[in-house]
């Protein structure tokens, strides 16, 4: 069971009140209709999917009903920072590619 | 390799069991190969097995970073089935399932395979009438299933709580008779065995850290015993091929979450089929040797460090117990958890991948391991020809990008 800090509400919430919505900053394309379907799927399905440092996003479904980002570390499920969308994350790793 | 029979057994007892032969040998590394299967599980095994077997190349390393078998292979329930909904997934799923009733007398191995059949529940009017269509569909298919009455259920697994009082009664379930279980480690353990006899280079604990490249083609893999040649590169490494893809530089349509699954302590035959159900989410057999064998869910999140969430497996004991509150005293013995490769549409990934000579057996997700012969007898002939076989051309890479998905979702045994 994940302990999971809000960054909204400003507490630590049991796992059980969120809801996972993967790999965080995943930019949408402006304009989708201008995309082949190489880029279309890469952006719909292709995902990173690292060993170690990882940068999510999380749905605090039955509290704020808000999103935040979490960077969590996908072998040790240490979660290392939550951080309102629109910031940046502090804790980056060069493998990861971020 | 020296058969086993009923007489080799009698031979061996003579001298206390001392002097069977190694199962297979433990050879330093070439220096090159033709191919080097990445992951030795049951379906890198089985996939060197059969590349040696039906296509003759035999100058085959299988590297596996821990020992073989001991992924996910030595993680599943163990169930056995091959009632998808759509065609492309029927036909491979079925493929498989046939290799299985024949892969004890062609491996000269005890696989244990056991046809007890296995029930899908329905709990709604919505499962019933999914339940319908894939039963009508597995059939047009050529696969045996039928749509069965709570009571016909209750005569299958007579401990099974029919009653309509309860908060999701079984209101039917589709029935695969050929269905079942078989042992997970003799499945790894008989491929490596058929595979080592045909010449086939089986190393463990020599990790895989890079995959070099020379001119766009695969030139062979790093390892933690140094560089190893290759022509080709088959990397079937589940949880971890995300992992390996970004050794080439690739991304793949898979996220990588733990799957839980738990064992009772041994008690006496109680249940001799398959039960599943999607809807209140468990699934449920009883070994040979007594433990029920019960799936949890797959957790919310990515994660690689083979354990899960309690409150999943707590959420799936309550289902169980609901359907068997016979079980409601047993208590749980061990609890464990893999890592699964997901993919978008619940169907696995059997392809060649932008650079030349590497290929990908993955995304499996919640349900490979009732695959692993068919997806061995596929990925090899894959290999072996640079082409896919016509039971993976639906399953490659490209579908992500041409929108060509296999929407098994239904039929999965696990919701993700």
């Amino acid at each position: 069971m994940l302990l999971i800090h809000c960054p909204h509400c400003g507490e630590g919430r049991e796992e059980e009140e969120f809801s996972y919505s993967g790999e965080a900053h995943i930019v949408r394309p402006l304009a989708p209709q201008d995309l082949n379907d190489r880029e279309w799927g890469d952006y719909l399905f292709f995902r990173k999917n690292p060993r170690g440092i990882h940068h999510e996003m999380w749905y605090h479904a039955v509290g704020c009903r808000r999103y935040f980002y979490a960077t969590r570390d996908t072998l040790s499920y240490e979660i290392l920072e939550t951080y309102i969308v629109g910031e940046k994350p502090q804790v980056t790793s060069a493998g990861s590619g971020q | 390799m020296k058969r086993y029979s009923g007489f080799s057994l009698f031979k061996n007892a003579l001298s206390y069991h001392e002097n069977w032969q190694k199962i297979w040998r433990s050879p330093k590394p070439q220096t090159d190969y033709d191919v080097i299967v990445v992951g030795g599980g049951g379906h890198g095994l089985a996939t060197a097995y059969y590349l040696a077997k039906v296509h003759g190349i035999t100058n085959v390393a299988v590297i596996e970073k821990g020992y073989l078998g001991g992924g996910n292979t030595a993680r599943n329930t163990t169930i056995i089935r091959s009632n998808y909904l759509w065609d492309e997934a029927a036909q491979l799923y079925d493929l498989s399932l046939k290799l299985w009733e024949g892969l004890s007398q062609e491996l000269n191995y005890n696989v244990m395979f056991s046809q007890r059949g296995v029930l899908n529940l329905g709990h709604n009017l919505q499962d019933m009438r999914d339940i319908e269509r894939r039963v009508n569909a597995n059939r047009l298919n050529g696969i045996d299933g039928e749509v069965v009455t709570p009571e016909r259920i209750k005569q299958i697994a007579p401990l099974i709580n029919i009653s309509r009082e309860c908060r999701y009664p079984i209101l039917g379930a589709s029935w695969q008779p050929r269905g079942g279980t078989a042992r997970h480690d003799a499945v790894a353990w008989g491929y490596a065995r058929g595979a080592d006899a045909l010449g086939v280079d089986l190393i463990q604990e020599t990790e895989v850290t890079g995959i070099r490249r020379k001119n766009g083609a695969v030139a062979g893999v790093e390892t933690t015993q140094g560089f190893i040649g290759a022509d080709k590169v088959a990397c079937v490494t589940a949880g971890n091929s995300g992992v390996v893809a970004a050794m080439a530089g690739l991304r793949l349509p898979v996220e990588s979450r733990p799957l839980q699954a738990l064992v009772s302590e041994p008690v006496k035959p109680c249940l001799d089929t398959v039960v599943m159900s999607n809807a209140v989410h468990g699934y449920i057999s009883q070994s040979n040797k007594g433990d029920l064998v019960i799936g949890a869910g797959v957790d919310g999140y990515n994660g690689y460090g083979q354990r899960g969430s309690f409150h999943v497996i707590e959420h799936t004991l309550q289902a169980i117990c609901e359907l068997f509150p016979a079980f409601s005293r047993v208590r749980m013995n061990r609890q464990w958890g893999g890592v699964v490769d997901t993919c978008p549409d619940a169907c696995p990934i059997i392809s060649k991948t932008s650079v030349d000579g590497l290929y990908f057996n993955c995304g499996w997700g919640t349900g490979g391991f009732k695959a692993t012969p068919g997806s061995g007898y596929v990925f090899a002939d894959t290999v072996a020809n640079d082409h896919p076989h016509p039971l993976a051309a639906a399953f490659t890479i490209d579908r992500f990008n041409t929108g060509a998905l296999i929407d098994e979702h239904g039929a999965a045994g696990v919701a993700h």
